[in-house]
């Protein structure tokens, strides 16, 4: 009876323990260690940008109860937070302050994008001032669908980055790495947003006006010239 | 009820009471569908004035251009600028309107008689290409300086542009979908001007902003010589209510000048809504306020409605669903509004855990009737979308009679005489009634002021007539007040809830059946509620077609911030988050 008393998922390690010390002694693996640690004190990044950002209001309120997984603790400053919930639409006049967010947050970190709009644009995609995705800038590790998604939703998103950090390796995952990982490059507003990591495609295009596929956008002036 | 202009309901072929008054200068609009009188351009500040002063049209309620413009040289080609006013006594609109060339589009600022139009001409400088003379900031607003092109106008399109209107021909009926950004060479929805060089490229919108600040606070620079300070608010910020940013300038702790700066939630409502069909925008209204979208389903619904006339009328049993939804989205707003202006004051998130916790309760409701918590979508032109789920009315009944009155006394209670909340709050951004006015402020705000001003009193819309309640008003418009009069205006609620329960009767919940598309007549309609934040305007266009002309949002937390520098400069840099957050904003409606 005693064995079934350690966790499976602890003593886990392939080496026998002695049946009188199985009470007192686990054999795991550094990784698992490190994880549990961490899946369960994720701190998010007190950050909304729209909707979606009262829906997670809500999550971290008592009816739902975020502390439940560890994540009560919402940082105002991304000095402190190890997630950052991407939670409404990301625009092109916030991208920069976004990505400069992201610069800021400490390693390990993780990206959440949370409802249609941050996942891929979502009903305000063909916006001129709307960016489709802020996957397009910063790496995202969990999608939540949803417009906005319920809390029940953003918990069910918040348990698979859990999932996703106990499958992580301090061996393999890029902050343990040697090499410092560079920042991203804040984006510039411009004419139009400028992602400087795409400034050979912007020249290109730009010099290449004509092209019916982009229609033209007209120089900054009180007298609009029909198209 | 009556749109009619006091105006307009002398004799119709006479000269009206404008026309008399300032002959050559103003002359009646003729186009079918639409009212009020034409200004000629040079004169429109004399008439705006004197409109003002002898008339007592002292509310600018809504400034805003439409664009007329067609690729045929010999169709109309112009741009408009409409102006909506009411009288702070109450009635119905008085609508004049100016129309300038497309390709130079310059209009008299009216920023010195009312100081409310200050956002708007900005926004219809940003949006439009507007110039408006005599403004003292004529800055872009909801983009950034360097923007290229003015997004709203007809002639302008979006990196993303398939079609001028939806539904998209390759989504529908065909259905042979591609995806938009596989068309762009960059991927993304950029474009940039012929012969553009992203190298070296210098972002020009701050500096100016911060000119402009330095501006404003021109007069305290000049008498102090100490070293000032300024110190950015936003727009990742926990207390900002959202992605909103002040720029403040700092004597010590006491502001000198304050400049808000927005557009970081801008996403292009207006045109995408002027792409969609007239029934596709009702979702996109759920997102302008987010915590409040029954109440702007209810204001896009009127609008339309009073552009279609007799035939779009809902019948009574979704008239009363309609207010009992609206009352119930005003009381859920407002204990999300007191629970995070307790948070600004530094009760750090118990009154909110406690007013998040009513909160849900009514969340629930709508999820029973609408299907979602947050975004309902459930106004139809002509009635609602579908009838009250059983047993729901019982429910309601519970919570307007026992909890909701109990537990809002307990915040009440516990709130109101704190010392804290006191102390931080009375004297604090204090707004006077003229200013209010001047301002164009609306809803708590004005009321916090000693206006005695709602919509649903003084321009009853839908059934409000039927049922008593008190316009509430408190006399010193300082944080305080705007924080007590949302206590007093959830108690109004509920006894109209009381009210609209008791007599809700049985039957249709739609005027004919639910059509896949509404047939709207060519014309223009301004519907207005009062919101939860204040006066919550649709301007609409039709041409006849199914889809807006235009589409404009009269959003009452945009306007409302209009006054915000005049709140907080002189006060210490603490209160200016406490003032923000007795505004109410929201930004998906400040920014749309």
């Amino acid at each position: 009876m005693t064995e079934k008393t350690v966790a499976p998922t602890v003593n886990s390690a392939g080496y026998d323990v002695p049946p009188e010390l199985r009470q007192s002694v686990a054999i795991t693996t550094l990784d698992k260690i490190w994880n549990m640690g961490r899946r369960y004190s994720v701190w998010p990044m007190m950050f909304g940008l729209a909707c979606c950002a009262i829906e997670m209001i809500c999550t971290a309120a008592s009816r739902y109860d975020l502390a439940r997984f560890g994540m009560e603790v919402m940082r105002p400053s991304p000095r402190q937070s190890d997630l950052m919930i991407v939670s409404g639409t990301v625009t092109k006049k916030m991208i920069p302050q976004i990505v400069r967010l992201y610069n800021q947050m400490p390693e390990p970190k993780y990206v959440m994008a949370m409802g249609a709009c941050a996942s891929g644009g979502g009903p305000f995609k063909e916006g001129y001032n709307v960016v489709s995705g802020v996957d397009q800038y910063i790496p995202v590790d969990v999608y939540v669908p949803g417009c906005p998604p319920t809390p029940q939703a953003l918990l069910h998103g918040l348990m698979k980055l859990q999932e996703k950090i106990d499958r992580e390796s301090i061996t393999k995952v890029r902050w343990y790495q040697k090499d410092e990982i560079p920042a991203i490059p804040v984006p510039i507003l411009g004419p139009d947003i400028i992602d400087p990591r795409d400034s050979a495609a912007i020249r290109e295009m730009a010099s290449r006006k004509a092209a019916p596929a982009a229609p033209a956008a007209q120089p900054e002036a009180a007298e609009a010239p029909a198209a | 009820m009556s749109e009619q202009t006091p105006v307009k309901e002398a004799p119709a072929n006479p000269p009206t009471e404008l026309e008399k008054r300032f002959p050559g200068a103003v002359k009646r609009d003729e186009r079918p569908g639409f009212e009020g009188h034409i200004v000629e351009v040079a004169k429109l500040h004399e008439v705006a004035a004197a409109i003002r002063d002898e008339m007592g049209y002292d509310f600018l309620s809504s400034v805003t251009a439409v664009d007329y413009y067609s690729e045929a040289p010999e169709g109309e080609n112009f741009i408009e600028v409409v102006y909506h006013l009411y009288k702070s006594t109450g009635g119905g609109a008085l609508v004049y309107r100016v129309q300038v060339p497309r390709d130079n589009a310059v209009v008299p600022s009216l920023v010195d008689l009312y100081p409310g139009a200050d956002f708007q001409e900005r926004e219809a400088w940003d949006l439009y290409g507007v110039k408006f003379e005599g403004h003292p900031d004529l800055r872009r607003i909801l983009l950034w300086e360097g923007f290229a092109g003015h997004p709203m106008r007809k002639d302008w399109k979006e990196p993303y542009f398939e079609e001028d209107v939806k539904p998209f021909k390759n989504r529908w009926p065909e259905g042979q979908v591609y995806r938009i950004e596989d068309r762009n060479p960059v991927g993304k929805n950029v474009s940039y001007p012929q012969g553009f060089d992203p190298d070296g490229f210098q972002e020009t919108d701050d500096p100016r902003m911060y000119e402009s600040l330095e501006r404003s606070s021109q007069d305290f620079i000049e008498q102090i010589d100490t070293e000032q300070v300024v110190v950015n608010l936003g727009p990742q910020h926990p207390s900002t209510h959202g992605v909103f940013r002040m720029a403040v300038r700092m004597h010590g702790e006491t502001i000198v000048g304050l400049k808000p700066v927005m557009g970081y939630l801008h996403r292009n409502h207006e045109q995408i809504g002027e792409r969609n069909t007239w029934t596709m925008n009702m979702p996109f209204t759920d997102r302008l306020d987010y915590l409040s979208s029954m109440s702007n389903n209810f204001g896009y619904a009127l609008a339309v409605e009073k552009l279609i006339g007799e035939k779009a009328a809902p019948p009574e049993r979704a008239e009363y669903i309609r207010v009992i939804m609206a009352e119930l989205t005003r009381i859920s707003n407002h204990l999300w509004a007191i629970g995070f202006l307790l948070n600004d004051l530094g009760a750090f998130f118990t009154p909110a855990l406690y007013a998040i916790e009513e909160r849900e309760l009514i969340l629930d409701i709508f999820e029973a009737t609408a299907g979602s918590r947050m975004m309902c979508n459930y106004f139809r032109f002509g009635g609602v979308a579908r009838d009250l789920p059983e047993g729901i009315l019982p429910k309601i009944k519970d919570l307007v009679t026992d909890r909701l009155p109990r537990k809002v006394e307990e915040l009440d209670l516990y709130l109101s005489a704190n010392e804290l909340v006191r102390s931080r709050g009375e004297g604090v951004g204090v707004i006077t009634p003229e200013d209010a006015i001047a301002f164009s402020a609306a809803g708590p705000v004005l009321r916090a002021s000693g206006v005695p001003y709602d919509v649903r009193r003084a321009d009853p819309y839908s059934i409000y007539d039927r049922f008593k309640f008190d316009v509430t008003v408190r006399q010193h418009g300082d944080v305080y007040d705007r924080y007590m009069i949302r206590i007093d205006e959830i108690y109004q609620s509920l006894s109209i809830l009381r009210q609209a329960l008791k007599d809700i009767p049985e039957g249709e919940i739609m005027n004919g059946k639910n059509p896949y598309q509404v047939r709207v007549p060519a014309g223009e309609s301004y519907g207005r509620v009062e919101g939860p934040k204040g006066e919550l305007g649709f301007y609409i266009v039709s041409t006849g077609k199914a889809n807006p002309h235009r589409y404009h949002v009269r959003a009452p937390s945009f306007i409302n911030l209009t006054i915000l520098e005049k709140m907080c400069v002189g006060q210490k840099i603490a209160d200016v988050v406490v003032n923000l957050g007795s505004i109410d904003i929201v930004l998906g409606e400040v920014d749309r």
